[in-house]
């Protein structure tokens, strides 16, 4: 048996999971049509690679991974593309992004799928294989998968299956490992051999009782070297450097990630899309989804990704009195849109009534009574921060660390005032964000602009020097010309010009004899014309300055 | 006495070596003031200042020939660090502070002149004679010094919309219910 450890701070806010984990995960419907974002995960979007009216089957990749920290994008469903452009996207913002949209045609018809044997593949490849297939980390931080199963530098002693859940309403995970542990743990055992960690554990909070007891039936089943370790329910217990914290009694430091100290963590539904991805070749292209909060039937529902969250709730039975929708849960999670697609990351669809999430009460001044800071697991001065950010004094922020906060929203939970704390530090940490790129973009222009006053000089320097060298020699050959031979030209030149005025002299107006003199006025006035009109041209002609 | 007077000379010989040394051992090439001014500077190099660029203005400030406010791009948040790195009194911007935005080619009527590549600081055009040019959005400074020199009108600039990627978080503020 595992001796666990105690993370700092924590709170016990109502569970509320019984809602939707009795029941069992419903199968996936068919929406009439997907919303198909390219920016799923973190870093860089996926780029199209389908056009409009490309006829697409399920699992069929429509975006490709672009730069290394990006992964790739599947159809969910078999059907017409009908249009890539902006529609709305669950982000905090409301704002539109890319989507590829499909008209599914009902036939749920697969792409041809390739297993993949990934004992006797070179890691490499199988790393290349997830990053094609679309895996992304389904807890909620959507990192590409294939990263972190690359052991580069640091290598992994232990590999944390995370099976923590600890949001109140959320249940997807939990259901996941009642019913279907067995591909949960095939898949741990591939991310083990993809990082060579001695140690797995699975760490799942106590209030899973059956969610446990399944896991430890799979491992012993599948004969595996995996411990399911049953950890004390405290939110947010299954936060990354948390569940480390807590199995193995590593701290992180400050400004690191669990991997720095050689520790990985994966959620568990990332395991089961790995071990859907390598033992059966399917992409991912679909996820479990807790509906829960103020419907009639709330339930976990295997979801397409792209399917209107709308919707989704209106097959989980839509009641009166629904105030909104939030993706994630109470405490991290934000408001979105019914239009809005679900994604990679949607764990949850919370719908909220007026009785459920009643309005926030007015924000009052802080008091200074530092419970913020004895709940903050991350030990940081959540008072001072908010002091700071709210003065957008963003260095003293930077100072005390605001850049540790995973913005749990412990702190704004027991906050007697109200503040919404964690509202301040994530505009803080994005103001800090924008400057930084804009100093970048500052560095580079001076840069460019360097480089443009050097070129400038050169070109100037090489131009001087050309003509200077091109002058020398001239001098240098004009004397190899005889005397003879610079006679001979000058009696040609002699000659032609001779020639010319006498062709001059040849073309001079032959009808101008026996002029009336009103004849000769109107010459000399178009004479007079002319000739102003070629002073005119001269002057613009004349080269402009524009430096 | 005299043994007095020779130590004190010796003194000021060995420190006068001393400090010359220095001064020729640690030189600073140009004047520190002036790049930490210029690192404040938003690098435009868009000239609405009256100086050929930015690192001209930061070298008139520096001497004390400029006033601080005269960086539109930089806006009132520029003026602010001005202020406190010289612990000069904050002024008001003397211009209105104008939205991001880049320049944008028409390439329609583009004629191939290159005036515009000749006018841009930070050399963000791409062309030759003849040819058509086009902006490199991610390196326009939006200076709008191309704007002017071309001879069809065909530059025009583009106010930059927020979108995903460029959007922030906004400061927290809580709405306060108009009394019946």
């Amino acid at each position: 048996m595992r001796t666990l450890h105690r993370f700092p701070g924590g709170i016990h806010p109502e569970e509320h999971k019984a809602e939707s984990s009795a029941r069992p995960i419903h199968a996936p419907f068919i929406p009439n049509r997907l919303f198909i974002p390219m920016r799923q995960h973190i870093g860089q979007p996926a780029k199209p690679i389908v056009k409009v009216g490309d006829k697409v089957l399920k699992g069929q990749m429509i975006g490709q991974a672009d730069g290394y920290v990006s992964t790739a994008v599947h159809a969910s469903s078999s059907g017409v593309v009908t249009g890539i452009g902006l529609h709305a996207v669950a982000h905090p913002s409301g704002l539109p992004d890319l989507c590829i949209t499909i008209d599914t045609d009902g036939h749920d018809t697969w792409t041809e799928l390739q297993p993949l044997d990934w004992q006797s593949l070179d890691p490499a490849a199988v790393r290349g294989y997830v990053r094609d297939l679309g895996i992304a980390g389904l807890g909620g931080a959507v990192f590409p998968s294939s990263i972190k199963l690359d052991p580069k530098n640091q290598p992994i002693h232990t590999l944390i299956l995370n099976g923590g859940e600890c949001e109140p309403w959320i249940t997807c995970d939990d259901r996941l490992m009642r019913e279907r542990a067995e591909e949960v743990l095939q898949g741990a055992r591939i991310m083990q051999h993809l990082l060579g960690a001695q140690t797995v554990i699975a760490g799942i909070e106590d209030n899973k009782p059956e969610a446990i007891a399944a896991m430890q039936a799979a491992a012993e089943k599948l004969g595996l070297q995996i411990e399911i370790a049953a950890m004390p329910t405290r939110y947010p217990g299954g936060g990354g450097k948390q569940i480390t914290q807590t199995l193995t009694g590593l701290e992180t430091p400050s400004g690191k990630l669990s991997t720095d100290i050689g520790v990985q963590v994966f959620n568990v539904g990332t395991a089961y899309a790995l071990a859907r991805a390598i033992l059966h070749g399917e992409p991912l292209i679909s996820r479990i989804v807790t509906v829960t909060g103020h419907v009639l039937g709330p339930q976990n529902y295997e979801t397409l990704i792209g399917t209107p969250m709308g919707e989704l709730v209106m097959h989980a039975g839509e009641r009166e009195g629904t105030t909104g929708l939030i993706m994630g849960g109470p405490m991290m999670g934000f408001d979105v849109q019914p239009e809005a697609p679900v994604v990679k990351a949607t764990n949850c669809v919370l719908v909220k009534s007026a009785e459920l999430f009643p309005p926030k009460p007015r924000e009052l001044p802080c008091i200074r009574c530092t419970e913020c800071a004895r709940v903050c697991p991350a030990q940081l001065q959540p008072q001072e921060l908010y002091w700071f950010a709210r003065a957008k004094n963003f260095g003293k922020a930077q100072e005390y660390n605001l850049f540790d906060c995973i913005e749990c929203g412990c702190c704004s939970y027991v906050c007697p005032s109200h503040i919404p704390l964690v509202d301040y530090y994530r505009f803080a940490k994005s103001e800090i964000w924008a400057r930084e790129k804009e100093k970048h973009a500052a560095d580079i222009a001076r840069e460019r602009h360097e480089f443009r006053l050097f070129r400038l000089e050169r070109e100037k320097k090489e131009k001087a020097e050309r003509l200077a060298a091109k002058a020398q020699t001239k001098k240098a050959e004009a004397p190899t010309l005889t005397t003879d031979e610079q006679d001979a030209k000058k009696k040609l030149i002699a000659e032609a010009l001779a020639r010319a005025q006498a062709k001059k002299a040849g073309v001079a107006p032959k009808n101008t004899d026996n002029l009336t003199p009103e004849q000769c006025a109107e010459i000399a006035e178009i004479e007079a014309r002319r000739a102003r009109i070629r002073e005119m041209a001269k002057k613009t002609i004349e080269p402009e300055k524009h430096l | 006495m005299l043994t007095a007077i020779l130590v004190m000379a010796g003194i000021a010989i060995v420190l006068g070596a001393v400090l010359g040394y220095a001064a020729l051992r640690y030189k600073v090439e140009g004047d520190p003031l002036v790049e930490k001014i210029d690192a404040i500077l938003p690098q435009t190099q868009c000239g609405q200042c009256g100086y050929p660029g930015c690192k001209p203005y930061a070298t008139a400030i520096a001497k004390g020939e400029a006033d601080i406010n005269k960086c539109p791009p930089g806006g009132e948040e520029g003026v602010k660090k001005l202020a406190e790195l010289l612990g000069v009194e904050v002024k008001p911007l003397d211009a209105e502070p104008k939205p991001k935005a880049v320049a944008f080619i028409d390439e329609n009527l583009c004629i191939g002149c290159t005036l515009c590549i000749q006018a841009c600081p930070v050399d963000a055009i791409l062309g030759a004679a003849k040819q058509m040019h086009t902006i490199i959005a991610s390196e326009c400074t939006g200076c709008e010094l191309c704007v002017a020199p071309c001879p069809v009108d065909c530059i025009s600039m583009v106010v930059l919309k927020e979108d995903l990627p460029h959007w922030k978080w906004k400061y927290p503020v809580f709405r306060i219910k108009q009394a019946a």
